[in-house]
């Protein structure tokens, strides 16, 4: 039953987390007081990009065109290991926490190479801007599952989401608290989500992870995209864990309400999205610090 | 109880780095008042000798006086000497941030002999807690220029010093009780009266500027 549930939550988090975006969109619609773009908008343009062909700058090298695909490849690496409420990841191994930050990692890595194989001095700007945003958020993501790992004495992302609720003594209650709000800083940070970055801008000053993906188009650009689609929906799943801790006990049922959780955290994404400004670039640093400290505290709580 | 008791500290924490982190004078003014706020209901939960009317009242006293006149008294001079911003402190503010998780290391560590001697019932945390808001105190008090955090400093320092009290469930005696509220009463309104003073005479309210003067 568990195993069932665990590939039903790998072929839902395939076909749906485009459609997170979606909910994003008309969330801050909603608030804008506008109809909005359709729900399935994400869809509509990961088909047409990918029966467009692409075009290849003569100066790009072999790195350029592997950067998307492995890209994506190392984004499904880390699916598999994701558990979603009562849904185990596919290939749950403990310590397999790490495997899913450095897979994370790689993906990150294959789209800064790529950019700077472009040559261009801009997307070189963007790749900066990225690795510095990225190398504050990486110890708060680490920080915060290694806190609930303390907490709950167990080394697997599956057996910490799993055994959370399990515990006797509610002493986990303020350290799931604020790991899931560390968790939710990194999920806006490394998705590019407003108070970082504006996904819909195209002004040059401000953007982060557009930047670095200007040369890509046609089926490299929809790889992109659906690989961020995904990206949302692991850091969205994380969040859900620790912040909604609770079990029905059935399986399938349980991983129904978590990605009913997900969707959730989606419009709350779009809910900061919409009353926040984005920060100044010298501001991020300090949020992202701020969120660093919460993890620690996080831990602090956890050992004790 | 332990999760209410819990949560509370959280609350006490987060806002001490808010402090440390906040620029906006009056956002730093209303987190102080919120901190008394908290302070009045870990006290009232965590009261060993249960709920006495000395007890509520004296605590009722002490919330009304830290989190409404006090506050209203520092807008005031706000408003008097218009200032808005702490602009340049001394330690910037993510590294004030950094600072305070040092400090929240430190306290956890020179706690730990403490413990043991804490009502089984408060949280774990209630005394590295208060530790870290004495610290914290501190700090604002040695790092910002403007004259109206230095005595937002002073607050902090005192609600810390307020819950280490009430974490070691140290009943004291009514007198001395309202004693120190009223020393922080006059202590902040002099603050104020001063800082009101120092703008009026010099145009602002930056203390390092005022290590210059000579008669």
């Amino acid at each position: 039953m568990t195993a069932l549930a665990s590939i039903l939550h790998v072929v839902l988090a395939i076909t749906l987390s485009p459609l997170l975006l979606g909910v994003i969109n008309r969330t801050k619609a909603k608030f804008a007081g506008r109809t909005g773009q359709p729900l399935l908008q994400a869809y509509y343009d990961l088909g047409k990009l990918l029966q467009k062909g692409a075009v290849y700058s003569s100066t790009a090298t072999w790195v350029f065109r592997a950067g998307p695909v492995v890209g994506l490849a190392a984004t499904l690496i880390a699916l598999a290991f994701l558990p979603l409420s009562g849904a185990p990841g596919l290939g749950a191994f403990p310590g397999d926490l790490i495997l899913l930050v450095y897979a994370l990692g790689l993906l990150r890595f294959m789209t800064v190479l790529a950019a700077l194989d472009t040559g261009s001095a801009f997307e070189g700007m963007g790749a900066s801007r990225e690795v510095q945003f990225s190398m504050l958020a990486e110890p708060v993501l680490l920080l915060s599952l290694a806190a609930l790992a303390i907490c709950t004495g167990k080394a697997g992302l599956s057996d910490i989401f799993a055994s959370l609720p399990t515990l006797d003594s509610l002493q986990w209650v303020p350290t799931a608290l604020l790991a899931s709000v560390a968790l939710f800083v990194v999920l806006l940070s490394e998705n590019a989500r407003i108070p970082v970055d504006d996904p819909n801008t195209h002004l040059e000053l401000t953007m982060i992870h557009e930047v670095m993906v200007l040369d890509h188009g046609g089926v490299d650009f929809g790889l992109i995209q659906y690989g961020a689609a995904l990206k949302l929906w692991i850091f969205s799943a994380l969040f859900v864990g620790a912040a909604m801790p609770w079990r029905i006990g059935q399986p399938v049922m349980d991983l129904l309400v978590g990605v009913g959780g997900v969707f959730l955290s989606a419009v709350f994404v779009g809910v900061v999205e919409s009353v926040m400004a984005r920060l100044r670039l010298i501001r991020v640093p300090q949020m992202l610090a701020s969120a660093a400290v919460l993890a620690l505290i996080a831990v602090i709580w956890a050992v004790r | 109880m332990e999760v209410v008791s819990d949560i509370l500290v959280v609350l006490l924490l987060l806002s001490n780095l808010y402090l440390l982190a906040a620029s906006r004078i009056t956002a730093c003014i209303q987190t102080v008042a919120l901190q008394a706020v908290v302070l009045g209901v870990i006290a009232l939960t965590s009261a060993a000798g249960g709920l006495t009317l000395v007890v509520v009242s004296v605590t009722l006293a002490t919330m009304a006086v830290k989190g409404l006149v006090l506050p209203w008294l520092l807008r005031r001079a706000i408003r008097g000497a218009d200032v808005a911003r702490e602009v340049e402190p001394f330690v910037g503010f993510t590294t004030s941030v950094l600072v305070g998780a040092g400090l929240l290391v430190i306290s956890v560590v020179v706690a730990e002999p403490l413990c043991s001697s804490a009502p089984a019932d408060v949280s774990a945390m209630m005394i590295p807690t208060s530790l870290f808001t004495i610290l914290t105190g501190l700090f604002i008090v040695v790092t910002r220029r403007k004259a109206l955090n230095q005595a937002l400093g002073y607050l902090v320092l005192e609600n810390g010093v307020y819950v280490f009290g009430s974490s070691l469930a140290i009943e004291e005696p009514f007198l001395v009780e309202l004693g120190i509220l009223l020393d922080v009463f006059v202590a902040v309104f002099v603050m104020g009266i001063i800082i009101f003073q120092i703008n009026r005479e010099f145009d602002h309210i930056d203390t390092d500027k005022l290590s210059v003067l000579k008669d």
